[in-house]
């Protein structure tokens, strides 16, 4: 938000001028911050920057002008009627507008800079001017009209693709005609449609193709040519569009093309996407027609998608047409297109012109203006398209809209997800080089910012305040509220209402991690006794004592925050209150002033009222040929040695309280016991595997350390017994069960580590068959492989949470294991998965250990049960994460260890009192590694707010992913991937159209607004939909999905930020003290003559170009020459060089920081593990056939213009 | 000829075996009048020193369905080389290989001393002895120390290629693999649940591999894999006696109030399945031993709640024991899957209270193995008889043999009724089998998977020949024992004992027959009968028939010589008292051990268990034996009664204070002390010989313990008539039971009055 809106403050127009020189445009640009306007603006805001551009421009810009002027005001309007946005940036916004600053600079030097972020940011800054400005806040990069075009290009290509398609709607031209003709009609599109998939690679292609292709170059080219533009479109970029960037790279042909080039310019700056849009129309248009075509063009659609059919209903259907259609077109067209281009701007002009009011339509006018001409053919494609997503409602809003949708499908075609599939491939690629990457909002630049202005302690006393982002090293001061490392929420400003809520679609949730392992520098949460009676509670809603507990009547009672009852405060609790009605030792109690602190449970609190016991690990070890092969089991036995003496304790100076006991088992198990008294081991076979029981109590559960010597003797044993085993079948669920008869023979909590390597097909409870079925992927049945195969193991789940007993299971599959299926005792009771697929003792060994290690080691809870309470307004309703419900609120954890999160979705069930917010309390009772039982509990505190605005400047979209993607991982068991998928792309659609069309001021529909903090949740969201989870390629086995679906529900916020946007870090200089800024995710930045690293949470990579300079070469590898790098290498050699040593550290802290261990891959440029590596890159286009990010930021926009039209 | 006392013994001695007519009655309806039916105590194995056995095989009747042995009452015509059956009178060629045979050239198998033979014969392979423990780890620490120590003891008295299995179990059951190095590897298996035999195979994985390497080596039937659970001594003793001194007691809690959970029957269930997969058909023992009631699981007796007694007679008779019939039924059919592999199990129970014999007894009746009863495995009792078990002959081998199958086949006027004694009937059905059934009939071969040389059944015939049909002049009857077992050293015998008796004729020759009445024989087969319906029948309705038995018995030789049955009367009397038809003062665990001895041993050591015997020993002379009799309780005297399950010394209200006095310390009264050392002495030579070892209870007048002999004596004196008969000797009995003199009075009443 700040930034947004700093942006939009001051420097948009400072900067925008500089941007573009057209400062004065820049005004305009302001005048785009009128939500509408903004876009408009932007494009007025482009426009000039056409004008400047070129001549061309000058009548564009002159159009523009007089829109941007009215822009401008609304803008101030806007920014002003943003307000809430405004103010609450202005609040904010103090950071972020730094960060606008340098987005200034940046702009400033944008051309320069681009490449660098600080061009990104000079970029954005122009384009956040524009956006911001105009929307306020959006990404709007922008410039609106930029975001016009930057959407346009891509996605939107809608009508500003179309226009700036213009090229597009040449080639539209060829399906223009039918468009045109039918583009009123909707019809058309249908035909369109298909082909406009096909083409959508087309489509997208078209914006891209023109960059691509001579069109989209031409548009580009406009752009690039423009050199300029780029400036401009540096300046837009920042806002969000990649557009200009593209056009940038692109630009080269563009220019080739012509005097587009001089709107181009203007384009890009626009943002690709207005780019293209206004390109064409700047074009074609002369662009000012085209501009004012655009708008007219808006109205018509609006209006009358249909009915104006040729003009509007072009122009809706266009967007879509003109992805599909531009696709096509371009794919065919394109080099036509530019002429079509054109030609094509005029008619748009023409067109435009009646519309020319809805100047802020102008964009999408424009766009459509362009694809009116192409934009008909397009369209109608498009439409047809349209009709499938939303052509009623596009039509009614604005036939552009439609023309995103139609164009969605084609102009994603690149994501096959989108619902283009074949277009898409096509699509993506031109869109790429249309837009230019650094246009787009960067997420490198957004977490560079954010850490820049993140250097004072992040105190959590003020409500509804959003904390640094999860990237950014940060202390807290726990003021009251819970610290962002236990509680993140989506929104720190929640609706007052339900139907604000889900106006703006934004999911309400919290990720909480309530056992989180806070950084040596904050102290742990205060344990609290509050004697025999038990922690104080609220009488009536049963909430614990917090801060949020209002003293009165001199402190003899307290009103509850949560419920409003008041509950007398028991003697011993009294204590007198202040002339605040403060308690007088409202410091000294932790419950009374801080967010985060433990209770001492009673035994009301404990199972059968009685005092836990010290809980007890056990491990189960899979002996079956291919374990003993693999060298699983002597690595693990080898490795228990020493890793006992780590068991998990409170006190590091006493023993650990955990007892521990073994199993080893294939089709039968075996116990061991391993009494202190006895000289040897003891074996206790149970073949009675289908009725399982624990044939030992005595001497199978020990102390480590009286038992130690036997321990350490069946420890080497157990390999020796089991080398020459050709046992291959094995058991599992009879394996869980022994250890949670174990468990409840010893009355005692506990974890069971089980080490399994094969699909269980012995005959025995929970037995199951090979279901992997490669056919049934993409079909409706898909969900079903996500579904345990069998209920037993559901079942088995209930019993174990039900005994404390949390399951810990480490895979080591040579085949398909139906992680589905297995995994559903390890997820419902709190314990993790991992998996190790073709383990191999030399090269996986490490990794598996220093999981184990951790696994063992780690701070661990259990039998725990979690409630969250809330004030008065609004409820917890759903839970996602590893842990059983019975009932609708209390989350069942068996095991709950300090990795694991569990995210929390709110909603509505009254209205929300600005005054009081809206509260949380999130209490677990459990019992620690020591056996005492305890309530932590964690208190959050947010505000509560009437106006949109509010709510898109104090959002966090590194949670919203976090929410969106558990949401989605769990969908696909109910729903075909693609209904996720697409259900995913149309919730965040609505969120950004809401804003755009509450928050952000009045711009052109062509323009992509963003609200600051939302502006990547475009790029997370395309990860998101390419996981492998949503979106498996080929390779990708069920087993992997399945796994990785079961990791997601359990991740916090940074895990599934890292997760999905992986860290990429340059190598090629290395201080020490702090990292090389972090490069984007794609391809394109990496330099042939780099060393980058890339880490995900559970990959880490280590990409060597194939013209890396030799001294590189020798200081990490010790070699000069790149053909010796060894490939298998999982650890760099130890060399004695400041290089490599702080390489190896850099490593080594990324390890720490990441709750599984990352096997380091060496991945050679041109290598065929190349290939892995290039899955990770995400903000390209994936193999499966993911969008890249321009192309699905296109998308995205078409998506938002269609809802709002 | 001798007197039928030395004939008879004479008999026994040679053949083992004791008629209750040594003459018979040759019709059926004299043979009813009779009463006692023709039938015998054949002791199978009796040791004969003097018998070497002979190294081929028997030459059979040819007949399909006779298929008796050659012996010494077929006629044979040496010159056509031809004998005749003498049971169905096949007329058969000797064999090649009796070519040289002549008149004076004959087979051990013809010559009259060889009435009864053993032949070795060369059938399979040899299999090991196998003896399986399996042990209650539910024990007080003493108690389960002191067994571990028998059971280690017991490894060194096993010949070092017998094969030794271990199962422990408490509320689990543990088999034990014997052949793993390093770690001791044992399987569990579930207290509570019954497995099938199969599913026990496969879960010690003994099921498929059992059949593919039989296959694949062929030869060897007994592959290696097989000794996981069975190893040879020789090579586990170490292991073994490791193993058992690291035994633990059962570790699972038992709560206040509860008896620890054991599970008896699942541990016999395995142990009877282990057996059953890996050697059917081979001689085995399987060695319980317990401490206590099963108490959960399949052959449940009693619950683990200690609020519920163990169920007693009175329970039972009001059909109060829940687990009674269920737990019953359970160890019969183990009992029966045993004995058709030819497995034995012997039952080692020491315990204080009752351990469920009722419930288990068929276990050790049918498979012929052995119910020792103790109160503590910590006592001599019990760790003497385990030895003995052990105990060897004069050549050296284990007085034990397994797998015997006996067959009886008779001359045609004779019919098989049945058997009483420590067998399954085998269901041989044939023209030799009556279908009166007496005992475990219907049948004319019976197993008996584990014989000793005391073990004697109790065989009952039928007289078939019918009245108008006499039998020649001079006729004999045949009976023809061929037992086959398998020898303690593995071998293959074949003993055949052929028994011939005269055939009288009732009417003409009542005086002969009665004359051959062998009492002591008849009382002993009585009882045996008495106490086979007392198994299935409540008391008093067997205690009826015997009564209506003796009462024609009486009424039958009332005439002519009773007086040659008054000692049978007596006997008679003592077994009407005995806790054999007595539960009165038995728990149901006694009642069934004592029963079960009963139906085993020879006749000398029945007659001591009806009709325990006294000695008396005083200054007047030397000891002498004396009156089952109230009166032989005398100050002056030590009297030393056998019961054969306990040996009571007791010493006289003067002889006890002198003892206490402390005179047998003084030089002077040497003479004292010999006194008083001459029971014990005697005391000790009978322990020395009994198996089980006696219950040795040394008391003196008014001791607690003085109430064994009370209980046994005739009560000839009682509180009711003590005035009346003066104050003559003898200690009065505080009892209602009417004694001895009574008895007969009233015996004679009935059998003179009645028309019964």
């Amino acid at each position: 938000m700040n930034v947004n809106q700093h942006t939009p403050m001051a420097s948009p127009y400072g900067q925008p001028q500089p941007g573009y020189g057209q400062p004065g445009y820049a005004p305009l640009d302001g005048g785009y911050p009128a939500p509408y306007a903004p876009y408009n603006g932007p494009a007025s805001a482009y426009q000039p920057g056409a004008p400047q551009q070129g001549p061309a421009r000058g009548p564009p810009a002159s159009g523009a002008p007089p829109v941007s002027a009215p822009q401008p005001y609304n803008q101030y309007s806007q920014s002003q009627g943003d307000m809430q946005n405004g103010p609450p940036l202005m609040t904010q916004a103090p950071p972020r507008p730094a960060v606008s600053q340098p987005y200034n600079h940046g702009a400033v030097n944008l051309p320069g800079p681009q490449p660098s972020f600080p061009q990104h940011y000079g970029p954005p800054p122009s384009m956040q001017q524009v956006t911001n400005q105009m929307t306020g806040m959006q990404i709007a990069s922008g410039p609106p009209t930029p975001a016009g075009p930057g959407y346009a290009p891509p996605h939107s290509s809608q009508p500003p693709v179309s226009n700036a398609y213009s090229a597009a709607p040449p080639p539209s031209y060829t399906h223009a005609p039918p468009p045109v003709s039918s583009a009123p009609t909707q019809p058309p599109p249908p035909s369109g449609p298909a082909p406009s998939q096909q083409y959508y690679g087309g489509p997208p292609p078209p914006s891209q193709q023109q960059f691509n292709s001579s069109l989209p170059p031409t548009s580009q080219q406009q752009f690039t040519s423009p050199a300029p533009p780029p400036s401009s479109q540096q300046s837009f970029p920042p806002t969000s569009y990649s557009g200009p960037v593209p056009p940038p790279s692109q630009a080269p042909a563009p220019q080739v093309s012509q005097p587009q080039q001089p709107f181009p310019p203007t384009q890009p700056p626009f943002s690709s996407a207005p780019p293209p849009v206004s390109q064409p129309a700047f074009v074609s248009g002369p662009p000012p027609p085209a501009q004012g075509s655009f708008p007219p063009r808006a109205p018509p659609p609006s209006s009358q998608p249909g009915s104006f059919p040729p003009p509007g209903p072009p122009p809706t259907s266009l967007p879509s047409g003109q992805y599909t259609g531009p696709m096509p077109p371009q794919q065919q067209p394109p080099p036509t297109q530019p002429s079509p281009y054109h030609s094509g701007p005029p008619p748009p002009g023409s067109q435009m012109p009646p519309t020319s009011m809805a100047q802020s339509n102008h964009l999408p006018p424009g766009p459509q203006g362009p694809p009116g001409p192409p934009g008909p053919l397009q369209q109608h494609p498009p439409q047809p398209g349209m009709p499938g997503g939303f052509p009623p409602q596009q039509n009614g809003a604005f036939g552009q809209v439609r023309g995103p949708q139609p164009g969605y499908a084609g102009p994603y075609p690149g994501q096959p997800n989108y619902g283009a599939p074949a277009p898409a491939p096509a699509p993506a690629p031109p869109a790429q080089k249309r837009l230019d990457p650094d246009a787009i909002p960067s997420p490198i630049q957004v977490i560079e910012d954010d850490k820049a202005k993140s250097t004072e302690p992040f105190t959590t006393g003020v409500r509804g305040q959003a904390p640094p982002l999860v990237t950014t090293n940060f202390q807290v001061k726990d003021q009251g509220n819970a610290s962002p490392r236990f509680v993140r929420c989506t929104a720190y400003n929640m609706p007052c209402t339900a139907d604000m809520a889900k106006q703006s679609q934004v999911p309400l949730a919290a990720v909480i991690k309530p056992l989180a392992t806070l950084p040596q520098d904050e102290s742990p949460p205060y344990l609290v006794d509050h004697g025999e009676g038990g922690p104080i509670r609220c009488n009536r809603c049963k909430a614990y004592m917090c801060p949020y507990m209002q003293f009165i009547e001199g402190g003899r009672r307290f009103q509850c925050g949560f419920c409003s009852c008041v509950t007398e405060v028991p003697p011993h609790y009294f204590q007198h209150l202040d002339h605040t009605g403060k308690r007088v030792d409202c410091y000294d109690r932790p419950e009374l002033s801080l967010g985060s602190y433990e209770f001492l449970a009673t035994v009301d609190y404990c199972k059968n009222n009685k005092l836990p016991q010290p809980p007890a690990f056990i491990f189960l070890i899979d002996v079956s040929y291919n374990a003993v092969k693999s060298g699983m089991v002597n690595i693990v036995c080898q490795e228990l040695k020493t890793l006992l003496d780590y068991l998990p304790r409170e006190n590091p100076e006493m023993d650990s309280m955990v007892r521990v006991g073994f199993v080893t088992y294939n089709k039968v198990l075996h116990f061991y016991n391993v009494k202190a008294s006895l000289a040897q081991p003891q074996m206790l076979v149970v073949s009675d595997v289908s009725d399982m029981f624990v044939p030992l109590l005595d001497g199978f559960l020990v102390n480590v350390n009286e038992s130690r010597l036997v321990i350490e003797s069946l420890l080497d044993q157990i390999p020796e017994m089991f080398a020459d085993t050709r046992e291959t079948e094995t058991v599992f669920g009879p394996v869980i069960q022994a250890g949670l008869e174990a468990l409840k023979a010893a009355d005692c909590a506990g974890k069971l580590f089980v080490f399994h390597t094969s699909l269980p097909i012995a005959e025995a409870p929970g037995k199951l068959k090979n279901r992997e079925d490669k056919k049934l992927i993409g079909t409706d049945k898909e969900k079903s492989l996500f579904q345990p195969q069998v209920g037993f193991y559901n079942t088995l789940a209930k019993e174990c949470v039900a005994q404390g007993c949390c399951v810990d299971l480490f895979l080591f599959p040579n085949q398909y294991v139906d992680v589905a299926t297995l995994g559903v005792v390890p997820v419902s009771t709190g314990g993790s998965v991992y998996k190790y697929t073709y383990f191999q003792a030399q090269t996986d060994k490490e990794r598996f250990l220093n999981d184990l290690r951790r696994d063992v080691q780690k701070l661990v809870g259990f039998d725990a049960v979690m409630r969250v309470r809330t004030s008065t307004g609004i409820r917890a309703t759903d839970f996602f994460g590893s842990f059983f419900m019975s009932n609708t609120t209390d989350v069942e954890l068996a095991g709950l260890d300090c990795d694991k999160a569990i995210t929390v979705e709110f909603k509505h069930d009254d209205k929300l009192s600005e005054e009081t917010g809206a509260l949380m309390q999130c209490a677990v009772l459990y019992t620690s590694c020591s056996g005492q039982r305890r309530l932590r509990v964690h208190n959050m505190a947010v505000n509560c707010c009437s106006q949109l605005a509010d709510l898109y400047r104090n959002c966090e979209t590194d949670t919203i992913i976090n929410f969106f993607s558990k949401y989605a991982f769990r969908g696909i068991l109910s729903n075909p991937t693609k209904a996720v998928r697409d259900t995913l792309v149309n919730q965040c659609a609505q969120i950004l159209a809401c804003y755009r069309k509450n928050c952000a001021s009045p711009s052109s529909a062509g323009q992509l607004i963003l609200p600051e903090c939302m502006k990547l949740l475009p790029v997370y969201l395309n990860c998101v939909l390419k996981s492998d989870v949503l979106l498996p390629g080929a390779d990708v086995s069920l087993d992997d999905r399945a796994y990785l679906r079961q990791l997601i529900s359990c991740m916090d916020v940074a895990e599934s930020h890292v997760f999905f946007y992986p860290r990429l870090l340059p190598l090629t200089k290395l201080e020490s003290g702090s990292l090389p800024v972090a490069v984007r995710d794609s391809e394109e930045r990496l330099s042939k003559g780099g060393v980058y690293i890339l880490e995900t949470g559970l990959h880490l990579f280590l990409w060597v170009g194939a013209s890396v300079q030799q001294e590189l070469l020798l200081n990490i590898f010790g070699t000069p020459s790149f053909s010796q790098i060894d490939p298998n290498m999982t650890s760099l050699p130890v060399l004695d060089n400041p290089f490599s040593e702080r390489l190896r550290e850099i490593i080594d802290s990324f390890r720490a920081q990441r709750s599984r261990y990352m096997k380091l891959m060496v991945v050679k440029q041109e290598d065929r593990t190349e290939l892995i590596f290039r899955h990770f890159l995400v903000e390209d286009k994936s193999a499966s056939g993911g969008a890249s990010y321009v192309d699905f930021l296109c998308h995205m926009h078409k998506e938002i213009r269609q809802l709002l039209s | 000829m001798a007197t039928y006392q030395e004939f008879i013994q004479q008999n026994e001695d040679r053949d083992g075996v004791r008629f209750s007519w040594n003459l018979w009655p040759s019709s059926r309806l004299e043979a009813t009048r009779l009463v006692v039916p023709v039938s015998c105590l054949f002791t199978p194995l009796k040791e004969r020193p003097d018998l070497p056995p002979v190294q081929y095989e028997p030459v059979l009747c040819s007949r399909a369905n006779c298929k008796a042995v050659l012996n010494p009452l077929c006629q044979v015509d040496f010159r056509a080389k031809i004998w005749a059956c003498n049971f169905c009178f096949q007329r058969n060629p000797f064999p090649p290989s009796y070519a040289g045979i002549s008149e004076v050239n004959q087979p051990a198998e013809l010559m009259p001393q060889f009435s009864t033979i053993e032949y070795i014969v060369q059938r399979g392979p040899p299999t090991p002895l196998i003896f399986l423990y399996v042990v209650d780890t539910c024990l007080e620490e003493e108690d389960l120390q002191a067994l571990k120590e028998s059971l280690q003891m017991s490894l060194s008295l096993l010949p070092p290629n017998a094969l030794v299995g271990l199962i422990t179990f408490g509320r689990m059951v543990q088999v034990h693999e014997l052949s793993c190095e390093g770690i001791a590897k044992s399987y569990v298996f579930r207290g509570t649940k019954d497995l099938s035999s199969k599913q026990i195979q496969e879960m010690l994985g003994l099921a498929k591999p059992a059949a593919a390497a039989a296959q694949q080596q062929g030869r060897p039937p007994v592959c290696l894999f097989l000794f996981r659970f069975l190893q040879p001594v020789h090579r586990v003793d170490m292991n073994l006696t490791d193993l058992l001194g690291e035994l633990q007691r059962d570790p699972w809690p038992v709560p206040q109030g509860k008896r620890p959970l054991r599970s008896t029957g699942v541990a016999l269930s395995v142990a009877v399945g282990l057996l059953e997969g890996t050697f059917p058909n081979t001689g085995a023992r399987v060695m319980l031993f317990i401490g206590g009631p099963p108490t959960q699981g399949p052959g449940m007796v009693v619950g683990d709640e200690l609020k519920t007694p163990i169920r007693s007679w009175h329970d039972i008779q009001k059909d109060n024991a829940r687990h009674l019939k269920k737990a019953t039924k359970y160890y019969e059919a183990m009992a029966n899957r045993s004995a058709v592999n030819g497995h034995s199990i012997d039952i080692y129970a020491c315990a204080l209270d009752q351990t469920g014999l009722l419930e288990m007894k068929c276990l050790s009746n049918l498979t012929g193995g052995h119910i020792v009863m103790g109160d503590s495995f910590n006592t001599s009792l019990f760790k003497q008889t385990f030895q003995r078990v052990f105990s060897k002959d004069y050549n050296g081998d284990f007085r034990m043999a397994f797998g015997g199958v006996m067959e009886v086949k008779t001359s045609r006027e004779l019919k098989v009724c049945g058997a009483i004694g420590p067998c399954v009937s085998l269901n041989s059905k044939g023209s030799c089998v009556s279908e009166n059934e007496m005992g475990v009939g219907g049948t004319s071969q019976w197993k008996v998977c584990s014989l000793n040389p005391s073990t004697t059944l109790g065989m009952y015939f039928e007289v078939v020949n019918q009245h108008n049909a006499p039998v020649p002049q001079g006729g004999r009857g045949v009976v023809q024992f061929v037992t086959q077992y398998q020898h303690s050293s593995a071998q293959r015998r074949i003993r055949v004992t052929t028994i011939a008796r005269n055939w009288a004729d009732a009417q003409s020759q009542i005086q002969h027959i009665e004359s051959s009445f062998d009492q002591e024989a008849a009382a002993v087969l009585m009882a045996r009968l008495g106490v086979f319906r007392a198994e299935s029948e409540e008391g008093p309705d067997v205690l009826r028939w015997l009564d209506r038995q003796l009462i024609r018995l009486v009424k039958t030789h009332l005439k002519s010589s009773f007086s040659s049955s008054r000692l049978h009367l007596q006997f008679m009397f003592h077994l009407r008292r005995s806790p054999f038809l007595q539960v009165f003062n038995n728990s149901p665990d006694e009642s069934s051990y004592y029963r079960h001895h009963f139906v085993r041993q020879d006749l000398t050591q029945s007659l001591i268990m009806v009709q325990p015997i006294l000695y008396s020993y005083s200054f007047h002379g030397p000891p002498e034996p004396v009156l089952l009799d109230s009166s032989s309780i005398l100050p002056d005297r030590i009297l030393l009664m056998d019961t054969f399950f306990q040996l009571v010394i007791f010493h006289g209200e003067t002889i006890a204070q002198w003892r206490k006095a402390g005179y047998q310390e003084m030089a002077e009264y040497e003479n004292f002390k010999q006194l008083l050392q001459a029971p014990l002495d005697d005391a000790q030579e009978i322990l020395q010989t009994r198996f089980p070892m006696p219950r040795y209870i040394d008391t003196e007048h008014g001791g607690s313990q003085a109430r064994f002999l009370l209980s046994k004596v005739n009560p000839s004196q009682t509180h009711n008539n003590l005035y009346a008969w003066g104050q003559e000797t003898g200690a009065p009995i505080l009892t209602d039971d009417v004694s001895l003199q009574v008895f007969m009075d009233h015996l004679k009443k009935l059998a003179v009055s009645s028309s019964a």
